[in-house]
């Protein structure tokens, strides 16, 4: 129910935007992510954008569960 | 980077997985709660529950919108579609979870008008397509999705849409996290919180897990490593550390969650007291539209109210949402009762316990 799938904003006008995944257009309100800039990635639930994604703590989560997975595995 | 491959990557699940079971060994049997149902989904989907060692268990929790729906307000729901000129636009999800006397699914085979939506927005667009109809709109789900239906409420008195009014059966999921602890009836060790609840209330809005039961909580994403590096931090806190809320899906979730949205939840709705299938009624832990917004509030528009109805016979759904027992003890798992002909909610919803636990039963 809570479901919301990370997809990149290609087109903002005004308080909605276009949104792509795996190649399919789709258009979502920003009415709750007025900071949404194209090139961002949406959290999209139920036609609404909830969330930008955080690119560089999206970086720093990937880089430090590497090291965590690697840690234990080579001890 | 945000593709979800990232956060797949098998080796990196088996190094977490690894990191689990060296803190793990030697300790007393640690249980965990994922209160959200699209974790128990995940959990499912990718067979983790079978890859952490023999003691950490992972007990589903109430937070399954459609599983929680109490039978009463299926009903309600059900007696909206009944009256002539009504339609009703709910989410997919809801059309087979059952009320005292049948489903939404059922009530449509037998003409009433119910539609199936992606948004609160396609319901308003119904509404504006036919103006002679009264389009309800079912407002089920937490914080996730309430501000979403506030949303479209304000859009329908911005553009002065009159035939398009909310149910609201929405629910809040700290006060039933609260209910599920307070009952005692289990023995946790630290909650899995849920993704996209926090990603709109904010991480913080967990603080009351440490603070007032002394239990850890990390806040998770989806993926197959968000999962397990939840599970990683709250085994770490067990192992020594303070409890605390980590925030494990930081690039979804802030401290203090998406503001606008949460502005626009308490601009329309207030809260109130809720009855929740298998934790009963709880003191302010449903959202009912502001007095402001009552033109769009379907309840007073049409005079309905859910009232308290009994659950299917034999159902133990109640038990399986308060973590009391696994879905495999009820007696009707997987006979009288599984997803082609589901018996309870629990069994509806693809993020239901018991259809979580029917589907690893199958790969198995």
């Amino acid at each position: 129910m809570c479901l919301a799938v990370p997809t990149m904003l290609t087109e903002k006008r005004e308080d909605h935007g276009t949104v792509e995944l795996a190649g399919v257009s789709r258009e979502v309100s920003l009415l709750l992510v007025p900071e949404a800039q194209v090139g961002d990635y949406l959290l999209v639930h139920a036609g609404y954008g909830i969330a930008v994604l955080d690119q560089g703590e999206a970086q720093r989560t990937l880089s430090l569960l590497n090291e965590i997975a690697s840690a234990s595995l080579d001890t | 980077m945000s593709g979800a491959s990232s956060y797949r990557n098998p080796p990196v699940v088996a190094g977490l997985l690894d990191r689990v079971r060296r803190l793990a060994v030697g300790r007393a049997p640690l249980r965990f709660m994922e209160f959200c149902g699209g974790h128990t989904h995940a959990i499912a989907e990718y067979g983790l529950r079978s890859l952490l060692p023999d003691n950490v268990r992972l007990s589903s929790g109430p937070g399954c919108p459609v599983c929680v729906t109490a039978s009463g307000e299926v009903d309600a729901a059900i007696a909206l579609a009944a009256r002539p000129g009504v339609t009703v636009a709910t989410f997919g999800d809801m059309m087979r979870v059952p009320g005292t006397a049948g489903s939404l699914s059922d009530a449509r085979a037998s003409g009433a008008d119910v539609r199936v939506v992606y948004s609160p927005r396609d319901a308003l667009e119904i509404a504006r397509a036919c103006p002679a109809a009264e389009v309800v709109f079912l407002g089920v789900g937490f914080e996730t999705t309430a501000p979403v239906v506030a949303a479209a409420v304000l859009e329908a008195e911005a553009s002065g849409v009159s035939n398009f009014s909310v149910l609201s059966l929405h629910k809040l999921t700290p006060p039933a996290m609260r209910a599920v602890l307070d009952a005692g009836e289990v023995r946790l060790d630290g909650i899995i919180g849920p993704g996209h609840v926090s990603a709109v209330l904010g991480s913080e809005a967990w603080g009351f897990l440490p603070r007032d039961y002394r239990l850890g909580c990390a806040v998770a994403g989806f993926e197959p490593t968000d999962v397990v590096s939840a599970v990683v931090a709250l085994v770490e806190m067990v192992a020594g550390e303070e409890p605390a809320v980590v925030n494990a899906y930081g690039r979804a979730v802030t401290a203090a969650g998406n503001r606008v949205a949460l502005q626009m939840l308490e601009q329309v709705f207030a809260p109130a007291d809720r009855e929740w299938r298998g934790l009963g009624f709880v003191p302010n832990s449903g959202l009912q539209l502001r007095p402001e917004y009552a033109d769009w509030d379907a309840g007073l528009r049409f005079d309905i109210r859910p009232s308290s109805a009994p659950e299917p016979p034999g159902c133990r759904c109640g038990e399986v949402l308060r973590g009391v027992i696994e879905p495999r003890q009820c007696p009707l798992f997987g006979r009288a009762c599984s997803p082609a002909s589901p018996v309870g909610p629990c069994m509806v919803s693809s993020e239901g316990a018991c259809a979580a636990h029917y589907s690893e039963a199958e790969e198995q």
